[in-house]
């Protein structure tokens, strides 16, 4: 035991790890002296640069957007090889789904990308009601369309805030926030919740928006623009922004359309392909919209393309509040919407239908859909397959940042290490969506 | 007269808390809990909210969290905001105990605390069944009102600290083995499901 | 055009697939049949090309589903990628699904898309439970069936017969309670929480699992023995083995 001891305070380590596994060269003692025994040669002999770093980002790094592990091979400052892990934040959403009734589904689907709650509550819906075989009613599709076009703006607004964080620049972020909270104050004047709204429903919205509710509308339609010039106009022709983001992480549109990318990534690489328009839900070909193109793919493209994005929903959230047309906001479908309550609480009939529905729930007829929307991340699609019953099958969630994300590799390599964070915060990624 | 300001320091004379021990525990306190520096462990939509509380209309600084500190060795608060999968139980426990003492834990929002909406395989059932929490703040996500509640209570809750209680930031050993630094019956215990949760097995129709 | 919204008439109009007006421009598509919707031309034309390999073709709220035979899949889907006329070239999602009813065997599911046609197409291949889940991988076409076959794998235990590194990709590398979308796996997991949480507690945060990391990180002498034997012989089955014990 003396002879381990001095060996012990010859090296100032003992050798073994916190779990006394071995550290890197084992020693043993022989007679009173140390020596390191080799292990014996495998026949898989690993590739060992001796010039090259293995570095870990994350899961918990304040750029990464989320939980999101990079490991990365560095050659001095240049990444030679990218493996990205995700999985830390993976709760089991659609083994939940298969558990839930439809409606009961949709708290969740706000939990999932939580920079667009309103967004996939919408795209949610337009799933569910293509699975039961049901329309909306004008004003509804109105509504939603102004739902879309504003969590763009919100998912947008937090992406371009904490890009110019993660780059260096911290005022556009607290400017662009309270943009946010502009739109917070709408929505929980609308569905009570800021972030987690559950503001639709299969078959119509959680609620008709309340009086004056519009005319908040406007002026946030009023002032936002000027917002976004003020924060866009401190980064987009700042050298230092462009020099950091010009060149950077460029994809070529054959790559990305091969590789699934969806959204401003596939579209800043010159791809148009946008689903309001191509596959077109809500009536999305009646309004008067351009989608931008970039040229390059690089990280600038992309954060032109999304800016110009915000712009265009303001342009559409115009055309929207001005054709939004009266009538009743959910349809007079009995099997699927619950009655008012006022007859619930007092009606026989009604309670009992009220009571059928929550308890048991609507069901669709057996059968499967995909119907996919843009969502600021891309192309986001809810399949479902039913069996008859009120509960899905299966609720699978095409997350367009699972498969945005998928391409990094290709996209960091031969980059520096700081390029890394910038092209990260490029793909606008949102763990909760890529993990479910 | 007993008042609710709980800056001050209540002095029993049959506990022999000598004057000047109290003045430095006021000190010490006044001093710690005006400038916790958060630790934002944010996984999910709390994290946003937790932006949110530190952007300009709600303002974390000016509780004395200035600086949000991405290294756990310069924190002094873990704010976990967001629900913690299994896969990330180890990463949490790993910068809990990076942390130096004295360290508090808040534990933002129902995920964190519970497991929230996500009884299942995948999520920790709250995660003070893995580190010790000081403050649950509930909510889903909770308003940047009720976060800052959270932290005023921690903030009052560091006010009564003593310098002389020897157990308080004393580091959580947990056991070799398992890990787990509270008995496993316990956990199983907690994370039983009750209310809504015990039918999530019948995925029946 | 807006399409009316009267739920009740169930008007069958267009196919949720091909939607647009009379100038070719795309629209929001009305009320969709149930079934019994045009079917998607590629769907005749894979039937000519594959013959028998083409199981059966349906129409369900407008969208075509190709049912194929598990050997064909990647010849078809080569094959729709290639031949100019069909150009699917965009590919959306890989994904499975598992029935209620315990016979009815499982189904591995493509979403394909031809961007320029505006076409889209479901093909399915049915995999008999008491068999190995296998089916080949399209990793070779399309490289971003890379993660969506790896998290196919992870939740369902389905082998993509070709992908080069096929692991666990939302759990951890050892997780070992099985398939978490199978449906005899229980919502709240085999194991009971405090196990649960020790395991999960026993995962190194900082190991590195797949082959191309440990071929340059430092980490891969301090494996166990076992472990860097079945790596070196890149022996995946025994792994596979452990998490398979819950299956039936």
């Amino acid at each position: 035991m003396s002879r381990m001891r001095t060996i012990e305070m010859a090296l100032g380590t003992s050798g073994v790890d916190s779990r006394g596994n071995p550290l890197r060269a084992p020693l043993v003692a022989q007679g009173d002296r140390a020596i390191a025994v080799d292990t014996p040669p495998l026949a898989f002999e690993p590739e060992l640069d001796a010039d090259h770093m293995l570095i870990n980002i994350g899961p918990q790094h304040p750029a990464t957007h989320g939980v999101l592990r990079l490991v990365l091979e560095l050659d001095g400052e240049t990444v030679v090889r990218c493996i990205p892990h995700i999985g830390y934040l993976h709760c089991g959403f659609e083994k939940i789904g298969e558990y839930r009734q439809y409606n009961q589904i949709i708290p969740w689907t706000d939990r999932e990308d939580y920079l667009n709650s309103p967004g996939n509550n919408v795209a949610f819906v337009l799933g569910a009601e293509r699975l039961f075989g049901v329309g909306m009613t004008d004003r509804c599709k109105v509504l939603r369309v102004i739902l879309m076009e504003l969590s763009r703006i919100m998912s947008h607004v937090v992406w371009l805030g904490t890009t110019s964080v993660d780059i260096g620049a911290f005022t556009p972020f607290l400017w662009l926030y309270q943009e946010r909270e502009n739109i917070y104050n709408l929505l929980e004047g609308w569905v009570g919740a800021r972030l987690t709204t559950t503001a639709t429903r299969v078959g119509g919205m959680a609620a008709d928006i309340p009086d004056g509710w519009l005319d908040g509308l406007k002026a946030f339609i009023k002032g936002f623009p000027k917002t976004l010039e003020e924060s866009v106009g401190m980064l987009e022709t700042n050298a230092i922004w462009a020099g950091r983001t010009v060149g950077l992480g460029a994809i070529s549109a054959a790559d990305a359309v091969n590789a699934g990318l969806s959204g401003p990534m596939v579209r800043a690489s010159g791809v148009a392909y946008d689903v309001r328009k191509d596959f077109p839900y809500l009536d999305y070909e009646t309004y008067d919209f351009d989608v931008p193109v970039g040229s390059q793919g690089d990280v600038y493209d992309r954060f032109l393309v999304r800016v110009e994005e915000m712009r265009q929903s303001i342009r559409i959230l115009e055309q929207a509040v001005r054709r939004l047309p009266g009538g009743p906001v959910n349809i007079d479908d009995p099997r699927i919407i619950l009655p008012p309550k006022h007859k619930a609480t007092s009606d026989m009939e009604s309670m009992i239908h009220h009571f059928k529905l929550v308890m048991e729930g609507p069901r669709p007829p057996a059968g499967e859909c995909y119907v996919p929307v843009e969502s600021p991340k891309g192309e986001k699609g809810y399949y479902f397959v039913s069996d008859g019953t009120a509960k899905p099958v299966r609720w699978r969630i095409r997350p367009p940042s699972f498969v945005n994300l998928s391409a990094i590799p290709k996209m960091v390599e031969g980059h520096l290490l700081s390029d890394v964070i910038a092209i990260n915060a490029s793909i606008d990624i949102v763990m909760g969506e890529i993990d479910r | 007269m007993p008042t609710n300001d709980a800056r001050l320091v209540t002095v029993d004379p049959a506990a022999q808390d000598g004057w000047v021990a109290t003045r430095l525990d006021f000190l010490v306190n006044w001093a710690r809990a005006g400038s916790l520096w958060p630790m934002p462990f944010g996984t999910a939509c709390c994290a946003i909210e937790f932006m949110a509380t530190a952007a300009s209309r709600f303002d974390l600084a000016r509780f004395g969290m200035e600086r949000l500190s991405y290294s756990p060795r310069q924190a002094d608060v873990l704010i976990c905001a967001g629900r913690v999968p299994l896969k990330l139980a180890p990463v949490l426990r790993r910068i809990y105990q990076q942390m130096p003492q004295p360290k508090w834990v808040i534990s933002m929002g129902a995920c964190a605390s519970t497991g929230g909406m996500f009884d299942n395989y995948a999520v920790v059932q709250g995660i003070d069944t893995i580190i010790p929490v000081d403050v649950y703040v509930p909510g889903c996500p909770p308003r940047p009102e009720a976060l800052i509640h959270g932290i005023i209570m921690l903030q009052k809750k560091v006010m009564q600290e003593r310098l002389k209680d020897r157990e308080l930031h004393v580091e959580m050993e947990p056991d070799p083995t398992s890990q787990l630094y509270i008995p496993p019956s316990r956990i199983d215990e907690l994370s039983e499901p009750f209310g809504n949760s015990v039918h999530q097995t019948r995925s029946a129709p | 055009m807006t399409a009316p919204s009267d739920a009740t008439a169930l008007a069958p109009i267009l196919s949720a697939a091909v939607a647009e007006d009379s100038n070719g421009s795309p629209i929001t598509p009305g009320l969709i049949a149930h079934r019994g919707g045009p079917v998607n031309g590629t769907a005749d034309t894979l039937a000519v090309q594959f013959g028998e390999a083409v199981l059966r073709t349906e129409v369900v709220w407008g969208e075509t589903t190709v049912y194929l035979r598990a050997d064909m899949l990647h010849a078809a889907v080569r094959w729709l990628h290639d031949t100019p006329s069909e150009r699917y070239d965009y590919l959306v999602d890989i994904t499975a699904v598992e029935y209620r009813d315990a016979d009815r065997p499982l189904e591995v599911v493509w979403h394909l898309r031809a961007l320029q046609r505006r076409r889209f197409l479901r093909l399915k291949v049915e995999l008999v439970k008491r068999q190995p889940l296998v089916v080949d991988s399209i990793i070779d076409i399309y490289s971003g069936a890379d993660w969506l076959e790896r998290e196919c794998y992870d939740m369902f235990g389905i082998r993509f017969d070709g992908h080069p590194d096929l692991r666990r990709i939302l759990m951890w590398d050892t997780y070992r309670e099985g398939f978490p979308l199978r449906k005899d796996f229980p919502l709240r997991g085999r194991f009971s929480r405090a196990e649960q949480l020790k395991q999960a507690l026993a995962a190194d945060p900082e190991a590195r699992y797949s082959v191309n990391e440990l071929s340059i990180a430092e980490a891969f002498d301090s494996l166990p023995e076992d472990m860097k034997r079945r790596i070196a012989a890149r022996d995946e089955t025994a792994r596979d083995n452990a998490a398979a014990e819950f299956d039936a």
